[in-house]
């Protein structure tokens, strides 16, 4: 390690030009010429489109043009699609209906673009967007998934507005050992709907060059590559090579970025017809509308125990709200991330989930952060903690009997965890935490007239997604491997292009410390380059905490092929057999002398080429990898919360929190501390404050900062954080991930402190305090304060 | 989750008088909160333009306003729908009953159902029942200074 190597917890590189403001997001950039967007929402959930008159308002001054969904099919733009196909139980596939970027013939949801005015300004456009006359037959809109099947219908294809019933598992064999069970506990579990909140709104600029017949879009995306092919192959816009996605600076993700949206390709259409570069920029208001939703699971659960608290079986439905259009990955989420994780930290030999996916009037529910696994965790963690507190065990000792304990370990549900050790683990938060002490807190805090909870989620999570052939197998439209190249210049510096995105990960960081560890140069002297792609060869991006395990592990390939090479060019140099060059701590070395060479040497003589001929040797120092990991990597850790309640508000104080996670070999442990940090804050923002709530009608009603809580400072402890490392072995770094943990593992730990606190298992997520004092009074013997 | 809210109003003139009232066009443009215009489509249709402000959110509505359930002099429904193009839309309606009171004058109930979607319902959610007890209530003022001038000059 050079100081700056894996391990190190060097300081992010990106952070100057961030905290100063000189960061270069989509909407900083203007192109010569620009024209503005604006986009006409539905403020219907459900409605036939009778008619749209757009001539008022293309006679305003500085409008360019107003387009609406008739000179989208007149053009030929393809619908966005989703890239994952799911299979029901009877073998049909998926209902994915059109999804056209502008309505046509009907809306399905508010904020559902029916219309764009293009304008020399933005405020021209907005005043345009309020001229045109939309005459709207209103039709009756479902927006709540557990009412979904008996809504009206939303599209032809799909009667009963389902998209999908699907199943995992042995449903007989899990049957049996529910037959069998000494005890059974039972929960109802809604997980709620979030809406994801980047810090930087979405943003696109589309151009269109009528000299080179080809496209640039600038956009707020995870995957420029991915949206690229998209945007290429089933949109139709434009010939891949003839599409330049460029993402820049982008302020978070959370997986809200990952998905194609409509208003890219709007942006993009648009700029060709008007002959003008076209910005759109969303604002927060219409960031509620239009980016697509996270969770909305509504799901009952049942786990069988014997009588020696071992867990026998489990058995989950969920119904899944996918919204009014599939969104990119959405069919994925709900199945193949989500079932296959109910087997939790545990050892349980038989589970079966069903999962039906629906439509409803909403806007569409994909990926965020955590992704499917949050819902897993928190299905499997509330139904321990409550089984725990049905039999009378300790809830941390449950766990213990139930652990995996040997690896690798196949589940019921497709994984093979690699390795792990969740006794390690469990043990150590309990100790951070002062565990055996809670008693005593507990009547402190009852002597101040609180009630103060415990609660646990030893949670697992699958990162580092995925094997290419076995997603392939699953349904899976695309391979889910990363690319990396190593470019040496003559003076010794590096560049790295990355497949992979940051969004606020630190990859300009912790991928040139791999370099730096590998090559013994400064960071400084390493340059990341991603999120371009003219610049960057064929990536997947940054979801699915992949960055570091597949990410890095491809750089980690290409820095083989360049010290293989380096080497060459070394024996060359030092006039010595290649096989006696030795590469150390930045140097080349003949084996058993004193003769040695520098990095920079090398590098030099690499591109001058006077040491060698061509027909030795090819010139430069140069070289690419794609990585296609060999399985999943499978963090986990348990996370402790305590909380106190104030029986007279229900207002929950989280006043202790131990995190211990196992993500493998940390390669900078500061960023991964904040990673912690941050899933943390969003899980206790899912637990405790967001909600994103449509009514009957299907209105948004918390479409604002106003009505949807955030979390804030004040709402969060100080946390204490900690690790254990079991190396993963499904990878040459050993990294597993570590951007969702928090989020995965946060809402079951706090729900179960609540609950824990309140004596009461019915209390819905987010627990504000009238939830609280709602469960606190429906209690039909107060518990007293000990 | 059409929003409702109910009242009454007590008014210094008979019931025919009153239900004559309900049924001017002069009288129910001067009564609606912010109402621009309104013409007269038939005996129970009209059209208006209203500018009315729900918390953030301003906008001019245009729409219709509908008298049905009409049973002269016991009272009638009468009910709107407007378009404020992106401000979204508001629809409502109250059914009005018209009892005689004691002393002569009359008892005016409203039971008030309305509905807003689009960004007013986006951003105006949680200010719509205040905004529209508001509205019902300036109706309403309005109407009883219509029907008894004197009491209120």
């Amino acid at each position: 390690m050079t100081g700056t190597g894996i391990g190190a917890a060097v300081r992010r590189k990106e952070d100057l030009r961030f905290i100063t403001g000189r960061g270069h997001y989509t909407d900083d950039i203007s192109r010569p010429g620009q024209a503005y967007a604006c986009f006409l929402r539905s403020p219907h959930a459900h409605a036939r489109i009778r008619s749209i008159d757009t001539s008022a308002a293309a006679n305003l001054p500085g409008v360019l043009a107003v387009l609406t969904g008739a000179e989208l099919q007149a053009d030929k733009i393809g619908n966005l699609i989703c890239g994952w196909m799911i299979h029901s139980k009877d073998g049909s596939p998926m209902k994915m209906a059109p999804h056209p970027a502008l309505a046509v013939g009907k809306v399905c949801y508010v904020g559902d673009p029916v219309a764009v005015v293009v304008a020399e300004t933005l405020p021209q456009a907005k005043d345009a967007a309020e001229k045109i006359v939309v005459d709207y037959e209103v039709l009756p809109a479902v927006a709540d998934p557990a009412k979904a099947k008996e809504g009206p219908q939303i599209h032809e294809v799909a009667p009963r507005n389902t998209i999908y019933e699907w199943a995992l598992g042995d449903k007989a064999a899990t049957d049996a050992a529910f037959a069998s069970a000494r005890h059974v506990t039972r929960l109802d579990i809604v997980n709620n709907r979030l809406a994801p909140n980047a810090l930087e709104p979405r943003a696109a600029i589309g151009e269109y060059d009528a000299g080179s017949d080809s496209f640039t879009l600038w956009n707020t995306t995870q995957n420029p590559h991915v949206a690229r092919l998209v945007i290429s192959a089933f949109v139709g816009l434009a010939p891949e090579h003839k599409l330049r996605v460029i993402a820049p600076d982008v302020g978070g993700g959370f997986g809200s970025k990952i998905f194609i949206y409509p208003e890219e390709v709007v942006a993009l259409w648009a700029s060709k017809r008007v002959g003008r570069p076209v910005k759109w920029t969303c604002d927060r208001s219409e960031a509620f509308l239009a980016d697509a939703h996270g969770r909305d699971h509504v799901t009952h659960a049942e786990m069988a125990f014997d009588d020696k608290g071992k867990i026998v079986g489990l058995r989950v439905h969920t119904i899944a709200n996918l919204g009014a259009y599939m969104s990119t990955f959405s069919s994925s989420i709900p199945t193949y991330l989500y079932a296959t994780l109910l087997s939790g930290q545990y050892a349980i030999p038989h589970i079966y989930c069903e999962v039906d996916a629906v439509y409803t009037n909403t806007v569409p529910v994909d990926a965020y952060r955590g992704a499917g696994r949050p819902e897993a965790t928190f299905v499997v963690e509330r139904l321990v903690e409550v089984g725990a507190r049905e039999l009378g065990i300790d809830p941390p000792e449950l766990r213990r009997r139930n652990f995996i304990k040997s690896f690798p370990h196949q589940t019921p549900v497709i994984m093979t965890y690699d390795a792990g050790d969740y006794e390690a683990s469990l043990r150590k938060a309990l100790e951070i935490a002062d565990y055996k002490n809670f008693p005593k807190r507990k009547r402190e805090s009852a002597r101040r007239g609180k009630l103060r909870g415990i609660g646990f989620s030893t949670y697992i999570e699958a990162c580092g997604i995925a094997p290419s052939q076995a997603v392939g197998s699953l349904g899976a439209g695309v391979g889910l491997w990363e690319s990396a190249e190593v470019r040496v210049n003559p003076t010794g510096s590096v560049e790295v292009l990355t497949g992979s995105h940051s969004h606020g990960q630190g990859h300009e960081t912790t991928f040139a410390q791999l370099v730096s560890d590998r090559l013994g140069i400064p960071i400084e002297n390493v340059s990341v380059i991603h999120g371009d792609t003219d610049k960057v060869q064929f990536g997947m991006g940054t979801y699915g905490s992949r960055s570091g395990a597949v990410g890095m592990s491809a750089i980690a390939k290409a820095l083989d092929k360049v010290e293989a090479k380096a080497k060459k060019v070394a024996s060359h140099l030092l006039e010595a057999a290649e096989g006696d060059i030795e590469f150390k701590d930045g140097k080349f070395i003949v084996s058993g002398t004193d003769k040695s060479a520098t990095w920079a040497d090398v590098a030099l003589h690499a591109y001058i080429a006077h040491k060698f001929s061509g027909q030795e040797l090819e010139p430069g120092l140069k070289e690419g990898a794609f990585y296609d990991p060999t399985n999943f990597t499978f963090p986990a850790g348990c996370h402790i919360c305590e909380v106190e309640v104030d029986p007279d508000t229900g207002e929950v104080t989280i006043v202790g929190w131990t995190a211990v996670d196992d993500f493998g070999v940390v390669i900078n442990p500061m960023i991964v501390e904040g990673q912690v940090h941050g899933g943390i804050a969003q899980g206790v923002g899912q637990a405790l404050l967001e909600h994103a709530v449509y009514n009957s009608d299907g209105q948004l009603v918390t479409g604002s900062l106003m009505d949807y809580a955030m979390p804030r400072a004040g709402n969060l402890p100080s946390y204490k954080v900690d690790m254990t490392v079991t190396r993963c072995p499904s990878n040459p770094l050993g990294v597993k991930g570590c951007g969702e943990a928090g989020a995965i593992a946060a809402p079951a730990a706090v729900i179960n402190a609540v609950t824990d606190a309140v004596g009461v298992e019915d209390i819905p997520m987010p627990a504000t305090p009238q939830a609280v004092w709602s469960a606190i009074r429906s209690r039909a013997q107060p518990r007293q304060a000990a | 989750m059409a929003m409702t809210m109910n009242g009454e109003v007590r008014l210094q003139a008979p019931r025919e008088e009153v239900w004559t009232k309900l049924n001017d066009p002069e009288v129910l443009k001067s009564c609606i909160p912010g109402c621009e215009s309104l013409d007269k489509k038939s005996d129970t249709e009209f059209e208006a333009v209203a500018t009315n402000k729900i918390g953030p959110v301003k906008a001019r509505f245009k729409g219709r306003v509908t008298l049905s359930d009409l049973d002269p002099p016991n009272g009638y429904k009468i009910s709107g729908q407007g378009d404020g193009g992106v401000a979204g839309f508001a629809k409502g309606g109250a059914t009005v009953t018209l009892t005689p009171a004691e002393d002569g004058g009359t008892v005016l109930s409203y039971a008030v159902e309305a509905q807003i979607g689009g960004k007013l319902a986006q951003l105006g959610q949680r200010l719509v029942n205040g905004a529209a007890k508001k509205l019902a209530d300036q109706f309403f003022e309005k109407f009883a200074a219509a029907v008894n001038p004197k009491e209120q000059a």
